[in-house]
């Protein structure tokens, strides 16, 4: 098996890893860099426990290959709090009751996240159809819902 | 008695303290098992299964697998010889002689990589005689049907447990309460229903996953995601033929339980492959698709259901035969078969009951317990039975269930009286927030809108005797440590427990801390996290222990103060005397004691509160009619009710509104109550609208989440409402009884008799696809 040296950016840190070719990036960063907020919770990207940004984009992490990362920019659930303060999605999802077990928690505040980027005003089907991917068997999704409808409120304005 | 009083309720009880597992759970820093970090010496396990429903094992070859580089150990049933079980040993860690389902276990291969793992799994050998298999609970029950355990004779057994040797049944429990031959003479109105419930899988989204080490001296530690640590240390201890001091269960966060995670599974198979690489840590870590068929699952059911009433709508006798399909083993399928038997009036006062639940071996996956324990499964046909009988006789659903539901003082099924409940408001609170009586217009001239309601009780369903254990420490800035042996798995244990133990001992919320992860070597013990049954029993031993701690602290202080205790309090962490109106801060005594005037010595040490909990007064039912004293601890009861719009070109279903009441005794947390139960509402839902696993001559169709389908967040109705009753249990802290499970037992019913009101038509069981819905329209004429 091939081994491949990439520079990745996670969580605005610059890392230099060897991955072998059939490392998955949630693998990688599991396993090589001990991030371990990504969950795997099937490793076949049915369940969104594993999504992280990847070059600001919402992915599963078990359907990206590691080495196909070298030069891209990641962020995982520990990157988006600053060492003071929860980022908003993080605090309104505690405040509204959306966290039981949490192990699904990481991947939807990552899709959530990546909505309110992309979308900072979501309608309620927006962040239905946003969390789609992410399966949750606790908390029948109406907390965390209510909880990015929160988060949206306390975006600054656009502009 | 509780040690609490349930009518002056302290600061902190009944108000929504934050989730004290939040912040760590939204930062990603929460440990669950999988993510603890043991380096180099990790060794990755795999499994080899049977892909036979019912076989002999004629011969295992692992020698080509020992030979693959990379591989330390291969094990299988020859090298464990011991029973394992719960409630009835009749398994093995690994197959001996025979395979009862597609995916049990037959050989374990450790290995350096989980891919040199899964090649070695190829290069074993092994040699089967298939059998015929029972694929069918009915079947199985028959005498023609092949014996899957020939030596269920000789399986140890509990005691309330009672299986037929020379038949598949793994239990027979029998109601026999009244007449019921005679009493249906005297009906004016008769309904028999045959229902049937699939299996289905409880899917947490953290898998199983267990690492196991096994010391130079024979000490093991498991590492696991685990409802029930101490159920494992004692039963796979058994199972080894060593001391249960010589296995100790460590159990971070569990990311998801639903049942499948207690007792013991795949567990066992870590440890026994960690006994041959001594010295090394053995990760198994089932996949997606082994979660799916080889993890327990939610037992099959087929239930006969016969229910009369008077013209006034009085129930007057009930009948049941219950065939559970409890798979390969029975790990909790007896106790469920047990559970449904003793509850199987529903939450309704019947004079005359036969119940028989049997609990059969058949080859399909083994059944466990899930969420309800079989009461979600009982409960479907049970109450569509009450729906079509109160239509028969003429009367309003709702107004059919006040008549005949339980009310305190009310003649259980089991013969003994229902203890104080608040399940007629929860019916009258229920029916009011769906709008019972009023039709509402559909979104679309294609679609036909109906409600549905249905009741629930539950019981804690377990060994009377399953104890709980507790302990609170004080640290030298006046925190408090409190030590639980029962497991956050999502239910908010933890925060609920944090607060009793601030409420008991009088320290603010935020000073307390929970000491984890559970680990059986230092947590105290608690029998299992099942059966909702923590908060009210881990929740006394809690109570207690904080009791205790108070008691030393006021004690020392009384000394100290040459006053009575009984003038003494603690208030936010402070000892104040009502007395004297001195004040002391917690912190200034619990590790160091007090001062004697004039360096004459000290008073007090460290504080160290103790408590327990186990109830006394359960005691066993009739072998042949199943009445008794009191059967169980308590009944927790409730309503659901949804509004549905089905769609008369598909057949689709949507829950347009979901109401759910539940009498809790006393909500210590109310937000988490409410959580429990719209989480339990979504559960249940996706039950009854989408869950099934194919099973096809003993394989499961669907093992993934593409092919098995669970409710998404674009499934959930647009409306869910929580409400809370409140009648307190008399020996639950503050009145409080559980509510975890609860939440999804009367779903499917409430969704059943809701699209019977919109479109007039009945599915012999759940998922009510829209394929099936209909199917079932067009067969009705309802649609062409």
């Amino acid at each position: 098996m091939g081994f491949h040296k990439i520079n990745i950016t996670v969580n605005g840190g610059a890392e230099e890893v060897v991955v072998p070719s059939n490392m998955t990036l949630m693998r990688m960063l599991r396993e090589s860099l001990a991030l371990t907020g990504t969950k795997n919770g099937c490793s076949a990207g049915e369940c969104g426990a594993c999504t992280v940004l990847l070059n600001g984009e919402p992915v599963n992490s078990c359907m990206v290959l590691a080495a196909e990362c070298d030069g891209a920019e990641v962020v995982t659930v520990e990157g988006l709090a600053d060492e003071k303060q929860l980022t908003p999605i993080q605090q309104t999802v505690i405040n509204e009751g959306g966290v039981q077990c949490g192990f699904c928690t990481p991947g939807i505040l990552i899709s959530s996240y990546a909505l309110l980027e992309r979308n900072p005003n979501p309608s309620e089907d927006e962040i239905r159809e946003a969390l789609v991917g992410n399966l949750c068997r606790c908390t029948g999704y109406t907390r965390i819902i209510e909880g990015v409808k929160e988060a949206a409120k306390m975006q600054p304005p656009a502009g | 008695m509780a040690q609490t009083d349930t009518q002056t309720i302290p600061n902190l009880i009944g108000e929504n303290a934050p989730r004290i597992d939040a912040y760590e759970k939204v930062t990603g820093a929460a440990v669950y098992a999988d993510d603890i970090q043991f380096g180099n010496s990790l060794l990755h396990a795999r499994i080899k299964r049977s892909p036979h429903p019912h076989a002999l094992i004629k011969k295992i070859n692992s020698e080509k697998a020992l030979a693959l580089p990379g591989v330390k150990a291969v094990v299988t049933g020859a090298d464990f010889p011991g029973y394992i079980g719960l409630y009835l040993k009749d398994r093995h860690i690994f197959c001996r002689d025979r395979v009862r389902y597609v995916g049990d276990p037959v050989a374990g291969v450790a290995a350096v990589s989980e891919e040199i793992a899964e090649k070695a799994l190829d290069l074993i050998e092994v040699e089967y005689e298939v059998l015929e298999p029972v694929l069918d609970p009915e079947f199985g029950a028959k005498p023609e049907a092949p014996l899957l355990h020939p030596d269920l004779g000789q399986y140890t057994v509990a005691n309330f447990i009672f299986p037929q040797p020379g038949t598949n049944i793994s239990n027979h429990f029998k109601i026999r309460k009244g007449d019921v031959e005679s009493a249906w003479g005297k009906c004016a109105a008769i309904v028999e229903r045959k229902y049937r419930v699939p299996q289905i899988q409880h899917v947490p989204i953290e898998p199983h996953v267990a690492v196991a080490k096994v010391d130079e001296t024979g000490e093991i530690t498991l590492w696991g995601s685990s409802q029930s640590p101490f159920a494992q240390r004692n039963l796979i201890a058994q199972s080894l033929g060593i001391s249960q001091s010589k296995m100790r269960v460590i159990a971070p966060y569990v990311g998801g339980g639903f049942g499948c995670k207690a007792g013991v599974s795949m567990e066992s198979l870590a440890v026994a492959i960690a006994l041959k690489v001594k010295g090394r840590p053995v990760k198994l870590l089932l996949t997606r698709e082994e979660e799916f068929y080889s993890a327990f699952v939610r037992q099959g059911l087929v239930s006969y259901i016969k229910m009369g009433c008077d013209e006034k709508g009085r129930l007057l006798a009930l009948e049941n035969a219950f065939y559970w399909d409890g798979g390969a083993y029975t790990e909790y399928g007896v106790n469920i078969t047990r559970a449904a038997g003793y509850s199987s009036s529903g939450p309704y006062e019947i004079p005359n009951v036969k119940t028989d639940s049997y609990c059969i071996y058949t080859n399909h996956p083994v059944g466990g317990a899930m969420r309800g324990f079989g009461m979600p499964e009982m409960h479907a046909g049970l109450e569509q039975c009450i729906d079509e009988l109160a239509l028969q006789i003429g009367i309003d659903a709702v107004e059919f269930r006040k008549i005949n539901c339980l009310k305190t003082g009310s003649v259980l099924v089991t013969g003994s009286k229902m203890h104080a409940t608040g399940l007629p408001l929860c019916i009258e609170k229920t029916a009011e927030a769906i709008g019972w009586g009023k039709k509402s217009p559909p979104s679309a001239p294609n679609k036909r809108r109906g409600k549905g309601l249905a009741l629930m009780w539950k019981a804690p369903a377990m060994p009377p005797n399953a104890g709980s254990s507790a302990w609170v420490e004080l640290a030298e800035d006046g925190t408090v440590n409190v030590g639980v042996g029962g497991q956050e798995i999502g239910q908010g244990v933890f925060t609920v427990i944090a607060q009793m133990a601030a409420a008991a001992l009088g320290v603010p919320y935020e000073s307390v801390r929970i000491a984890t992860p559970v680990d059986t070597r230092y947590s105290p013990y608690e029998w299992q996290t099942v059966a909702s049954r923590l908060t009210w029993s881990m929740g006394n031993a809690v109570v207690n222990a904080a009791k205790d701690a108070k008691r030393q602290i006021l004690d020392t202080v009384a000394e100290a103060w040459k006053e009575p205790a009984e003038d003494l309090d603690i208030v936010n962490g402070v000892v104040i005397s009502y007395k004297s109106e001195k004040e002391l801060p917690l912190k200034n005594l619990v590790v160091y004691g007090l001062p004697k005037p004039n360096g004459q010595g000290w008073w007090g040490g460290p504080v160290v509160g103790r408590g327990n909990f186990m109830p006394t007064y359960v005691t066993g039912l009739d072998a042949e009619t199943g009445q008794g004293e009191r059967a169980v601890v308590h009944y927790t009861t409730g309503a659901q009710a949804v509004e549905v719009e089905v769609d008369l070109d598909t057949g689709r279903v949507e829950v347009v509104k979901g109401v759910s009441t539940f009498d809790v005794g006393k909500a210590i947390n109310p937000e988490l109550v409410k959580a429990q139960m719209e989480g339990g509402f979504v559960q249940g839902m996706s039950s009854a609208l989408f869950e099934s696993l194919q099973l096809k001559d003993g394989v499961v169709r669907n093992p993934s989440f593409v092919d098995y389908r669970i409710a998404t967040s674009a499934d959930i109705p647009k409306r869910l409402e929580s409400y809370i009753v409140e009648v307190a249990q008399d020996d639950g802290p503050w009145g409080a009884r559980g509510i975890g499970e609860h939440s999804m037992v009367p779903t499917i019913p409430a969704i059943a008799n809701a699209i019977y009101d919109a479109v007039g038509v009945r599915l012999e069981g759940p998922p009510f696809t829209a394929e099936k819905v209909y199917l079932a329209m067009l067969d009705a004429g309802i649609v062409k």
